[in-house]
């Protein structure tokens, strides 16, 4: 019989998400006997056109990670999805849009022109060159992928069977991920392969949490000596832990640091940012709108600090109305 | 009948109705129109429309349908919930199915009632309904609670409306505890002189009922004390009251006044507030002979047993420099305790009535009328004292000189219908002014002056009373006092000049009087803000206490069993406050003899296997219903507390809180159901 093939692909991605597959240490021994990778660009060389001629359906799951935002990542997710039984959206960027999906609060011009254009770091001795779709070079021509109008989550593009997230997954979810697809233990379709309880239920601190949080202001990490053994938010730093899925083990906590938020909101709920918001802006002690204000200051950014990994998923409207791809 | 359990996977089969409310709907929605395209719709197995959705024939239609076509879920769109989702969740049961398989759209306080645009109005009502077809699959068989309630009853305000009401309530066998913030029951109604249109004397009705109220084993009196907090809900409300100090032992002292004889003070020498401000009491007093209870008290302030001004904390501190006198007067009786300190009471109650009644309008806030400037302007009720037999003259009238006025003029409408201060009409002043010209001319046989706006006279007898009046020979001028200043011919006497048009003649008036009397409005209470939110009742914009229903439910508040009797709820005369005082005691011993309250099962309950116990939503809860569970490690919700605000359900950062009828799928279906056009 043979082996399972399996293909890893990234869309907008850092590249951590490849990482972590490879945290996977003696592990990924065990995986990589146990199937056949197809597809593995950060890894091992190959080609589309091969993938193109496999027949659809034969690679048994393709673990995607990355945001989708030009035309060549599209055309990757239509068609890993193509070729694979499970398209796994692998990682926050897959899973919400990630980090990427930030840029949905700027039109394309203003990110093209400000990287391009504006930006103080620029070199070419002053030249402001946009990248062009189309060039020629010794008469022959050369392309480049069109970015598209608004970062998108995979399932934004293609249908999705399921969802690991993190940023990035976590070994243990992965390991579990990729053992149930193995021995075909597989939850309903749609499903997020990672606990759905929030955080707070694995945290350390849980129990240091107060009844009443009643912010009178909140403090960044730099800001802020934190005390390694309480709630971060009864020492007023935001931690998105009580809005996020469990299944990391706390391990930001665990580093003394605040939980971001990186494994997305649990089944029961559509919009991860709007939730904490509800929850920790009703627990602001002010009443008065000015006295509440100041207590928000401390929050600078707010779609970065509640929505770090959601915006594109998000029930915000994005900056542009524009299709995704259109000019 | 046993409601019929929707089956698993059951397809759902909608009836949706729309009432033509006469014209009320019909008038402005195409009801025939919207009818034909909700039938269109998935899931929707009967559409209609009918001229009368809630009487009898349009109930048995539902029902009828609902038996024949197989129905399991009704949606009917008429008018507001508040009037008849009740009649058509019973409609819906009658019909075998479980009552919260229904949805009800308000087409007409929604719709019709304000739009004009028959078109846009006939395409508002389509996505208000379409909305309601969307949510209503969702829609699970839920159970109406029944929780127990505690039959004591609390009422705030011990004027005739609180002495009426707890009366009525103690006859009937209930507990009542009645809070007073004043040392005395008995409120406006004991500082008035005679009562309109039957002049009999107001003290002599009302006070057999003050004595009835101190003495009633069923009272609870507490004067001279104020509600300071209000926690729980109908059936249950939990009140702290606090008892301030009066440095008199209520159980001990006798009413005797020996103690008041005995003061140091040989002369009353303070202000007495009861006579506002015209007589003089002593340090150690009681505010009036027939005071319930009959029970002196001191104001530290004045005392010579304390020292004077307040500690940081609002108490006083004995100074101990008295002679005590009034102690010696005492003696075994030993109700005077210069130590005494506020208590604060916690009592629990099932419902509550607010009989908190009113202020009279402050007539410096029109300058132009000289009260505070003139020695002799008057505000109304300082009259109602001077010609009170009780009162500091003892009945006879005479101004601040001494004197006995030979000409009074009396103003309509100070602080009432007037654009600068307060746009209502008082309601009791054109017949308290009557009233009081009459009693002016048999106490000194003046000539007085009436002027009015309108003379106001409805009610029973009132016409009447004021026809007796004017053959009295009163002046009734028809015009508004531009102005009153002193008489330029007078240098002395204090004599004033009332310059009005008399709109009737067109002709400018300046009639020299010797006293003015100003008929001030009634406005909401100093504390009814403060009230308002204690007892989380809503405020009309004038600020007095909303009714539920100005015609079907007027002693009800949006508050499920709190009451509202008297003037808290807008300004009346005695008859009106005392008929719904026994209004505001029949809803509450409704209540009462039901033994339990039926509870909307809208309430939230927490998913215990997806809390992460992050304890967010348990300080936001209002009604105090959320608990954390310290072995589970979660949170809890005690649904016989909640009360469906939705609060928790917002908040929780997991999505772990549920609340029935608002469900996520039902209201985003909704939401996606009224914007699919």
């Amino acid at each position: 019989m043979s082996k399972p093939k399996v293909a890893f692909y990234w869309c907008a991605s850092c590249g951590g998400c490849e990482e972590t597959v490879v945290d996977l240490a003696e592990d990924i021994l065990g995986v990589v006997e146990a199937v056949d990778i197809v597809l593995w660009p950060v890894a091992m060389d190959f080609k589309y056109k091969e993938i193109e001629d496999m027949p659809d359906k034969s690679i048994t799951a393709t673990l995607l990670n990355g945001a989708v935002r030009s035309t060549e990542q599209e055309e990757m997710a239509h068609l890993m999805r193509r070729k694979s039984q499970f398209l796994i959206a692998y990682g926050s960027c897959a899973v919400n849009g990630g980090i990427p999906g930030l840029a949905n609060q700027f039109t394309r011009e203003q990110i093209l022109k400000y990287n391009y254009e504006d930006a103080p770091t620029l070199g070419n001795g002053g030249q402001k060159i946009r990248p062009q779709l189309k060039s020629t070079e010794d008469g022959r021509e050369l392309s480049l992928p069109e970015l598209h109008n608004v970062v998108r989550s995979l399932d934004q593009v293609v249908e999705v069977d399921y969802y690991v997230p993190g940023c990035p997954p976590t070994p243990n979810i992965t390991k579990t991920a990729i053992t149930a697809l193995l021995e075909g233990r597989l939850p309903p379709k749609g499903s997020v392969l990672a606990p759905d309880i929030a955080l707070c239920e694995e945290c350390d601190r849980k129990a240091s949490k107060p009844t009443n949080l009643a912010f009178t202001e909140f403090k960044r990490t730099h800001q802020k000596l934190i005390d390694p053994t309480q709630c971060l938010l009864a020492q007023g730093v935001v931690c998105m832990g009580p809005a996020t899925r469990s299944g990391c083990g706390a391990q930001c906590l665990g580093g003394n640091m605040p939980c971001t938020g990186c494994f997305g909101p649990t089944s029961r709920v559509r919009d991860q940012g709007l939730k904490i918001m509800s929850s920790l802006c009703a627990n602001v002690a002010p009443k008065e709108e000015g006295d509440i204000s100041k207590v928000l200051e401390g929050i600078p950014d707010p779609i970065g600090t509640f929505y770090r990994y959601g915006l594109a998923k998000s029930m915000l409207r994005r900056k542009v109305n524009l299709p995704a791809n259109g000019k | 009948m046993k409601p019929i359990v929707p089956k698993k996977h059951e397809p759902i089969r909608i009836g949706f109705y729309i009432c033509h409310c006469g014209t009320n709907i019909a008038g402005m929605v195409d009801v025939e129109a919207v009818a034909k395209y909700i039938g269109t719709l998935p899931n929707v197995a009967v559409s209609r429309h009918y001229k009368y959705m809630c009487s009898d024939p349009g109930q048995e239609l539902i029902q009828q349908d609902i038996r024949e076509t197989h129905l399991n879920r009704i949606v009917v769109a008429a008018c507001s919930p508040q009037l008849h989702e009740h009649t058509f969740r019973m409609a819906t049961a009658a019909g075998g199915l479980n009552p919260y398989h229904f949805q009800m759209v308000n087409v007409r306080e929604h719709d019709s009632w304000v739009h004009t645009d028959r078109v846009e109005a006939t395409r508002k009502a389509m996505a208000l309904a379409r909305a309601a077809v969307m949510r209503v699959p969702h829609h699970k068989p839920l159970e109406v609670k029944k929780v127990a309630i505690n039959p004591n009853v609390l009422i705030v305000g011990g004027g005739i409306g609180g002495i009426h009401a707890a009366l009525t309530l103690a006859n009937a066998g209930k507990m009542v505890y009645l809070v007073e913030k004043e040392p005395t029951i008995g409120g406006h109604m004991a500082k008035f002189d005679k009562t309109f249109p039957t002049l009999d004397c107001a003290m002599c009705v009302l006070s057999p009922k003050m004595a009835a109220v101190g003495s009633h084993p069923n009272i609870h009196l507490w004067t001279y004390s104020e509600v300071a907090k209000v926690d729980g809900y109908v059936g249950n409300f939990k009140v702290s009251v606090r008892r301030k100090e009066r440095y008199i032992l209520e159980d001990l002292c006798t009413g005797c006044q020996e103690c008041v004889n005995a003061c140091v003070f040989k002369e009353p020498k303070f202000q007495d507030e009861f006579n506002l401000g015209l007589g003089k009491r002593k340090p150690i007093y009681l505010p009036f002979p027939q005071a319930i209870p009959p029970v002196t008290l001191i104001d530290p302030e004045v005392c010579l047993n304390f020292k004077r001004g307040r500690n940081p904390d609002g108490s006083h501190t004995v100074s101990d420099k008295c002679k005590k006198t009034c102690v010696e007067a005492c003696g075994d009786r030993k109700a005077i305790d210069f130590k005494q300190q506020e208590e604060i009471k916690e009592i629990t109650v099932g419902t509550i009535i607010m009989a908190t009644g009113f202020q009279i309008f402050d007539a410096k806030r029109t300058p132009y009328y000289g009260y505070g400037i003139y020695p002799n302007v008057y505000n109304a009720l300082e009259i109602e004292r001077l010609i009170n037999a009780s009162g500091p003259t003892e009945g006879e009238l005479v101004m601040r000189n001494g004197q006995s006025p030979k000409k009074v003029a009396i103003v309509h409408c100070v602080g009432s219908r007037d654009e600068n201060t307060n746009r209502w009409c008082s309601r009791v002043c054109c017949l308290y002014s009557l009233k009081l010209a009459h009693l002016i001319k048999e106490h000194t046989e003046a000539e007085v002056y009436n002027f009015y706006i309108d003379m106001r006279t409805p009610g029973k007898s009132m016409e009447e009373f004021y026809n007796r009046v004017a053959e009295e020979g009163m002046h009734l001028i028809r015009g508004r006092v531009a102005d009153v200043y002193p008489d330029p011919n007078d240098g002395t006497t204090g004599r004033l000049v009332v310059q009005a048009e008399d709109t009737l003649t067109n002709k400018i008036l300046k009639i020299p009087v010797d006293m003015v009397v100003l008929s001030v409005g009634l406005e909401p209470h100093p504390e009814a803000e403060n009230l308002r939110r204690m007892f989380n009742l809503s405020c009309s914009s004038e600020g007095w206490f909303l009714e539920r229903h100005p015609k079907l439910a007027p002693v009800n508040t949006f508050t499920d069993g709190i009451f509202l009797a008297g003037c808290c709820q807008g300004p009346k005369d005695i008859p009106d406050t005392v008929a719904q005082a026994g209004a505001a005691a029949a809803e509450a011993l409704a209540l009462i003899d039901k033994g339990h309250i039926e509870q909307e099962p809208n309430t939230a309950y927490i998913l215990a296997e997806e809390c992460s116990g992050c304890k967010s939503c348990i300080p936001l809860c209002p009604y105090t219903a959320i608990a954390f569970d310290e072995t589970k490690k979660k949170a809890i919700i005690n649904e016989a507390l909640c009360k469906g605000c939705g609060t928790c359900v917002a908040s929780c950062p997991s999505g772990s809180i549920v609340q029935n009828l608002f469900e996520d799928a039902e209201i985003f279906s909704e939401i996606d159901g009224v914007l699919a056009d």
